[in-house]
């Protein structure tokens, strides 16, 4: 199947260069899709897509009836990445945990980066993610986040960016795991000798990342995975991650809290737990503590956290570091606690809570993205070239009532990628959510998702908003193990 | 294991035993009908009354007639027995449960559900490629299971939930005698009445081994081979003594003695069959005796409930939405 018709279109695009020409270090990869025929290329696609429904990977869409699943989109053609390119993000993204980790723990504590003026302490103190009921914690290793989402973007002139940082429980990584199992399978011949760097080992280093972080008495350490149970749209993840750690997947219900110690209730009496991973929100934790009418929590969750008894991954309170306005201060923040610059830069960001800033957003709405503080998944946000003129009225409205929840930042051109479309291919705009975990140190997955915005010309690439993914292929440097080649079948 | 696990386990298997049996029914009362002698009207009101549907039945449906039994049975969503209705339940427990169940388990639950769930939304009525479909898909399941699952504490309340779900539907295709309208008073011995014990032990594919065991087709050897069969894999016994095994596979007890009123219940039961004769069961009523087996694998479950399931040492916290086990 070839790629002679394939247009960039003026936007930065992965695979090829302006010229059409494919870029060097890609060139093999574009080589063995064109020598597919097309009928192969869209049977494996559609026996891709009808593996994925058999399997019941599937999604919940919200506001829908209840049992309507989706698959998540699945596009062949995957995204690569060059291995000097991946080294850079890599130790950005490093970089970035480690200065938020440092910044959660010292919000908790003495909150030195106010005292020294740097953040300001209405922004922290209106920050909804902010949990007064962890000052003062000292989670085990001193780590907080210990599994970030962090989801960056490369812009028109490819530059990298952090868009978000997902620092409270951030979903997609069973995504990359099933889109390389069914890539291997799906196209042996294509992945053999890229030297694409493997991902299956996510599973064992996440396990030992909650050994790592368990309290320190802990025998005999029983780790979980705490779920809000089937009907939520990432409740496939949840036991997908169980059961490839060979943990138990637990719902609140299964939970019990005596003498400040968590128990989990068996066929043959109650079992002692020392590390909880939790999928669901702050909020629903404890209903003694956060939300009274919780239903997928733990009464007394808190108070045996509070007392070490268990470790909760991540920490209650992150979503502080993930609040839109702290995110336009994590360059002041890395500078602050590491003394260093930012390796992936920030996407310069207008606060609309500073009369000044808020000025240039109201009058260049139809020029910037807004979105609220604390959403996520895409939701509640406006693209302003996008959108009416009624819409950006809406928002300038929206942002003079509350500017402490709003910000503002140019439209980026989102790199693209080709697709499969039909019978063709397309270009369409992607991003990347590489997953880091942080236990006795920082390992960030060679890989992510790359999700892929389906529709013709838009920038929206979640999963509830007409987005697709990816599989990303990390290629190996020198000395970077890959992928072990297979027999084509 | 959880107890929320054992629950999920032992309701999934016993669903989707559940769909497999009512598939049987509908598939040999279909062809028990066009094998009827011309003139004798045809039956479909018993399948109905066999499973144990028929106040649900008369609620919504006014012609007891092949067409609105087979829909009822089939595909009915609102019907929680139906073929649908039953293997809805046992993928929502397989998926609550997934990482405890092996993948090629979860497949075979999941695709039989996508086919029913297709064939339902045709709203073609069910033909025996269907029905057949259903058994052997479940089938399927079972060897799953069997082949890919560890033979541990979940394995064990699987099997549990599956061979009490058999045991009991094995009862009712027995019983549907009572419920089938007879030609005349002196029917036994009659044509209609070989072909309703054949089509009893076609049902759950016992024929074969019926002859070769027993030769003729007689009530009191049909009912001896379903009811006391030490050997058949879905006569009562054969089942109950499995799943007693199983019991005590969890609880490490001893066979022939209990640790728990689950085991207690059953193991009474099995000791019971083992030394009852067939003679007996039928100078005392088959009916009744039916009936009061029924009665007996109701508490069962129950003890299975209190003692596993959500044993009263542990606090019942709210829970969340979820659904009904019935």
């Amino acid at each position: 199947m070839r790629f002679d018709s394939y247009e960039t279109g003026g936007f930065y695009d992965e695979l090829f260069l302006a010229d059409g020409t494919p870029r060097p270090e890609f060139r093999s990869l574009v080589d063995r899709i064109e020598s597919l025929p097309l009928g192969d290329l869209l049977a494996r696609q559609q026996a891709a897509e009808r593996n994925l429904m058999h399997m019941g990977i599937t999604f919940n869409v919200y506001g829908e009836d209840t049992g309507t699943e989706r698959i998540f989109p699945f596009d062949l053609v995957p995204r690569l990445v060059a291995a000097e390119d991946w080294d850079r993000i890599e130790r950005g993204l490093q970089q970035r945990i480690r200065a938020l980790n440092l910044f959660c723990d010292d919000i908790y504590h003495e909150r030195k980066i106010v005292k020294d003026g740097i953040v300001p302490a209405e922004i922290i103190e209106s920050a909804e993610g902010l949990r007064r009921e962890c000052v003062g914690q000292n989670p085990p290793q001193g780590v907080w986040c210990h599994v970030t989402g962090t989801d960056i973007v490369r812009d028109g002139d490819g530059q990298v960016y952090v868009l978000e940082d997902n620092l409270r429980v951030p979903s997609g990584v069973s995504y990359v795991l099933q889109n390389r199992a069914m890539m291997k399978r799906t196209f042996p011949r294509v992945f053999r000798g890229l030297g694409v760097r493997p991902v299956v080992d996510y599973p064992g280093r996440l396990l030992a990342m909650l050994e790592d972080v368990a309290p320190r008495s802990a025998a005999g350490l029983e780790v979980v995975v705490l779920t809000p149970g089937p009907y939520n749209s990432a409740y496939f993840e949840h036991s997908f991650l169980a059961q490839q750690m060979g943990v138990e997947l637990v719902e609140g219900r299964d939970l019990v809290v005596e003498d400040d110690t968590v128990f989990m209730r068996t066929t043959t009496g109650l079992e002692r737990v020392h590390v909880i991973y939790r999928r669901i929100d702050d909020d629903f934790l404890d209903p003694e503590v956060f939300r009274p009418d919780s239903m997928l929590g733990v009464p007394g969750l808190m108070r045996a956290y509070r007392r070490g008894r268990v470790t909760l991954v991540n920490a209650p309170g992150t979503g502080v570091a993930d609040d839109k306005v702290i995110y336009a201060y994590v360059p002041q923040i890395v500078r602050y606690y590491l003394g260093e610059d930012m390796i992936v830069p920030n996407v310069p960001t207008y606060m609309c809570w500073d009369a000044k800033q808020r000025q240039h957003v109201l009058e260049n709405i139809d020029k910037l993205v807004v979105k609220p503080a604390n959403e996520s998944g895409g939701y509640g946000l406006l693209i302003g070239p996008h959108a009416t003129e009624a819409e950006r009225e809406e928002f300038r409205r929206r942002i003079r009532d509350d500017c402490r929840n709003y910000i503002a930042q140019p439209t980026l051109s989102l790199s693209r990628v080709p697709t499969l479309i039909e019978d063709h291919f397309e270009g369409r705009h992607v991003d990347l959510r590489p997953f880091i975990l942080y236990g006795r140190e920082i390992y960030v997955l060679p890989g992510g998702l790359t999700r892929v915005a389906l529709r013709e010309g838009s920038l929206v690439v979640n999963s509830s908003q007409g987005g697709g993914s990816k599989d990303t292929w990390v290629l190996a440097g020198p000395g970077q193990g890959a992928a072990p080649g297979r027999d084509p079948s | 294991m959880l107890s929320r696990v054992a629950d999920a386990i032992y309701w999934m298997c016993r669903y989707v035993e559940r769909a497999e049996n009512v598939a049987r029914f509908v598939d040999v009362n279909e062809h028990l009908m066009l094998d009827l002698p011309p003139g004798l009207p045809t039956q479909w009101s018993p399948l109905v009354k066999i499973t144990g549907d028929s106040a649900e039945f008369s609620t919504r449906y006014r012609a007891a007639d092949q067409e609105e039994v087979e829909w009822f049975l089939t595909f009915d969503s609102e019907n929680p027995n139906s073929i649908l209705s039953s293997l809805r339940a046992a993928r929502e427990n397989a998926r609550s449960i997934r990482e405890i169940i092996s993948s090629a388990v979860w497949r075979e639950i999941n695709e039989l559900y996508l086919y029913v769930e297709h064939h339902a939304a045709r709203r073609s009525s069910p033909q025996h490629d269907f029905l057949q479909h259903v058994i052997r898909a479940s089938h399927g399941i079972e060897g799953a299971s069997y082949a890919t699952l560890s033979h541990g504490a979940p394995w064990h309340f699987g099997r549990i939930g599956r061979l009490l779900e058999r045991a009991d539907k094995t009862t009712r295709v027995i019983d549907m005698r009572y419920f089938v309208l007879r030609p005349s008073l002196n029917d036994v011995g009659s044509p209609a009445e070989d072909l309703h014990w054949t089509a009893v032990l076609q049902s759950v594919s016992a024929l074969e081994m019926y002859r070769q065991r027993h030769g003729t087709v007689r009530l009191d050897s049909v009912a001896e081979f379903l009811i006391l069969d030490a050997y058949f894999p879905r006569s009562v016994r054969n089942c109950l003594r499995r799943a007693n095994n199983s019991l005590h596979s969890i609880s490490k007890a001893p066979l022939g003695t209990y640790g728990n009123e689950a085991e207690r219940r059953l193991g009474r039961l099995v000791a019971d069959l083992d030394y009852t004769a067939i003679g007996e069961v039928i100078v005392a009523g088959l009916h009744e005796f039916l009936d009061d087996t029924q009665v007996k694998l109701n508490s069962v479950g129950d003890a299975l409930q209190d003692t596993f399931f959500s044993p009263r040492q542990h606090r019942h916290s709210g829970g969340t939405a979820g659904f009904a086990n019935v």
